[in-house]
């Protein structure tokens, strides 16, 4: 095999989550960057702006997030594989364009190393105050993918799946990792034959409209000829603003939304354990799944029958397996570092017992916090 | 619009209310491309909102991107970073590019990064329905100054002349020679460079300040218009209310 001098040797690394992030956006074919420092995603940042001298990578400083999102989706149309980090205050200043980028289906990644909030919060801390703000943060209705990495190993490779949902289904991706991840280091391998998903492109087509079954069209770039009209008002399927239909409107967004929800059961991924003969289920994401498994294990070797479910992917959320074992299993514990956003989220699909478990001291929740909430369950 | 510019729009009907100075503007970035032979479909045509965003899309048959408002610049300086092949233009209004967009602009010059940026200033915003901005004259009543703008307008060409951009011009759409001009240089110019258009809004300017017609605003903006050369001889008291018109860099005037 000849080595690019880009890309890394295939082989066992010691990153941080933050160092394996950046490692997955050049494996994935990231080649623009533009960004804001902010605690604690600012490694990522770093290590693009030396790493990118190597693999020909566009990175720019920007004067802010506002800027910094912008920059991100004009690169994106001039055929880059963009991407941008940031934490809660710069994620909250993105989240106007992101609302863009949705509307003019551009495909970018959005990774938000989250820390506590609410405002400027505790800077060097964790959380997960985020994840309604990333479903919800822009006005308007719409749907995302949004992807929550437990480990180093993870991050690295959310970050290349989130690329190629990104660019498969033409919509903004977030990787939702915390500030416990992000400065987490642990072993974590590169692997061989990345499998790496291009935007469809069919010149002449309509770049706002499809009929096909998948709701997603092709995408050209500027300066190909195609006279490309992009706009965040409502638009036909060739860009021209339609401000006044309600029919276009309808369809338009009707769209936007089914393109992501129609194709949920091939996005959403969750792992699960000793969910047979469980009568409790723990719902865990992220750093605090870690504790979660490790409290299961635990209680399990006292003879608790507790099974768990960890959502590897938050939005679209996991609806169906949710579903299907809250149909089985009656209570469900859900600890998360926010006051209950994934836990309301399970109260929508199950008619049981969900307990929410909600610490924001900006602490990560620690395994003997859970199997004493568990205890208390009875 | 004479017809031979027609090869360079869509066949849409206008969006500017009658007696708009955004048309002249629309005609002389036209002339320059043309006069240039540039090929349109390399040109990327950045917009922000407002009513001087209308200017390129959906009107220019090239590529256009019409951002949220006050971005114009930032993702006209994420295509051109990543393609510096593209002619990228940035045409908007004054409250888009400076007052909302403001740094944007700032650090596009201290970038020096290689776009035209085109500001339609019809000294207030247009589209919301005629609100002070930056660049509304003093004394001058808008929807939000009803007793008069206390305020003088903000002067953005000697703050990016001095910044250090490649080209800075000032010129009203009542010198459309002058601006035709200026734009060639500007799209020659490599590097950061930047036109205020100034423009007339009858609609929401005229209307509020004893301008009947569009003509009365024409005459209106002609009126306050002085070379650079005659305003060397003004003292700082005299040019107060004076729309200075000229390059203000490559020590033009």
């Amino acid at each position: 095999m000849v080595l690019k001098k880009s890309m890394l040797p295939t082989g066992t690394y010691y990153f941080s989550g933050n160092e394996a992030i950046t490692e997955g956006a050049i494996a994935a074919g990231c080649n623009y960057y533009g960004g804001y420092p902010i605690t604690p995603s600012t490694e990522i940042m770093e290590r693009v702006s030396v790493r990118f001298i190597d693999t020909g990578g566009v990175f720019v400083q920007m004067e802010d997030e506002l800027g910094a999102i912008g920059s991100v989706i004009g690169a994106s149309w001039a055929g880059a594989k963009a991407m941008t980090a940031t934490s809660g205050p710069g994620f909250s200043l993105m989240q106007e364009s992101i609302g863009y980028a949705v509307m003019t289906e551009t495909p970018l990644v959005i990774v938000n190393v989250q820390r506590t909030g609410p405002s400027t919060g505790q800077a060097t801390r964790v959380g997960s105050g985020d994840i309604m703000q990333a479903k919800w943060g822009s006005h308007g209705d719409y749907q995302i993918i949004a992807l929550c990495p437990w480990s180093v190993q993870e991050a690295y490779d959310q970050t290349i799946q989130a690329f190629n949902l990104a660019e498969k289904y033409r919509v903004p991706v977030f990787l939702l990792a915390e500030e416990a991840i992000g400065h987490l280091r642990e072993r974590m391998e590169t692997r061989e034959n990345i499998e790496i998903f291009n935007r469809k492109k069919n010149l002449g087509a309509a770049p706002f409209g499809t009929e096909e079954s998948d709701g997603v069209p092709p995408m050209p770039i500027f300066g190909e000829g195609e006279k490309l009209l992009i706009t965040g008002s409502t638009h036909d399927e060739y860009g021209f603003r339609q401000v006044s239909s309600p029919m276009v409107q309808e369809k338009l967004t009707s769209r936007l939304n089914n393109k992501i929800l129609n194709s949920r059961e091939k996005i959403v991924e969750y792992e699960v354990y000793h969910i047979e003969e469980a009568d409790l289920l723990i719902v865990s994401y992220g750093f605090t799944a870690r504790s979660a498994l490790f409290a299961l294990e635990q209680l399990r070797q006292e003879g608790k029958k507790i099974g768990m479910l960890r959502l590897k992917t938050l939005w679209p959320f996991a609806d169906k397996i949710v579903k299907d074992i809250g149909a089985k299993i009656k209570k469900i514990f859900v600890p998360e570092m926010n006051r209950g956003q994934i836990a309301g989220e399970v109260m929508k699909y199950v008619c049981g017992d969900v307990v929410s478990y909600g610490q924001t001291n900006g602490e990560v929740i620690h395994p003997e916090t859970i199997v004493e909430q568990i205890r208390r369950l009875g | 619009m004479a017809r031979d510019m027609e090869k360079y729009l869509r066949n849409r009907p206008t969006q500017f209310c009658a007696g708009c100075g955004h048309g002249i503007l629309l005609g002389a970035i036209l002339r320059a491309i043309d006069e240039l032979g540039i090929d349109i479909d390399g040109m990327l045509f950045v917009s922000g909102i407002g009513c001087g965003g209308w200017i390129p899309s959906p009107n220019f048959n090239g590529d256009t991107l019409h951002t949220p408002h006050g971005r114009a610049i930032a993702f006209a300086t994420g295509a051109k970073m990543f393609n510096p092949k593209l002619k990228v233009m940035v045409i908007s209004g004054d409250g888009d590019l400076m007052d909302i967009g403001g740094n944007h602009l700032l650090h596009a010059v201290w970038r020096d990064i290689d776009l035209t940026v085109v500001c339609a200033n019809n000294m207030l915003y247009g589209q919301t329905g005629g609100q002070v901005c930056m660049t509304t004259p003093k004394d001058a009543f808008t929807q939000t100054t009803t007793q008069g703008n206390p305020y003088y307008p903000f002067n953005i060409c000697e703050v990016l002349a001095v910044a250090g951009a490649s080209y800075v011009a000032r010129y009203a759409v009542t010198q459309p020679f002058q601006l035709i001009r200026s734009i060639k240089k500007a799209l020659q110019t490599t590097g950061f460079s930047f036109i205020e258009a100034v423009s007339t809004c009858p609609t929401q300017f005229g209307r509020r300040n004893q301008l009947d017609t569009p003509s009365d605003m024409l005459k209106f903006l002609r009126g306050k218009c002085i070379t650079r050369k005659k305003a060397a001889s003004l003292s700082k008291e005299e040019l107060k209310g004076k729309i200075v018109t000229g390059e203000f860099t490559d020590g033009g005037d």
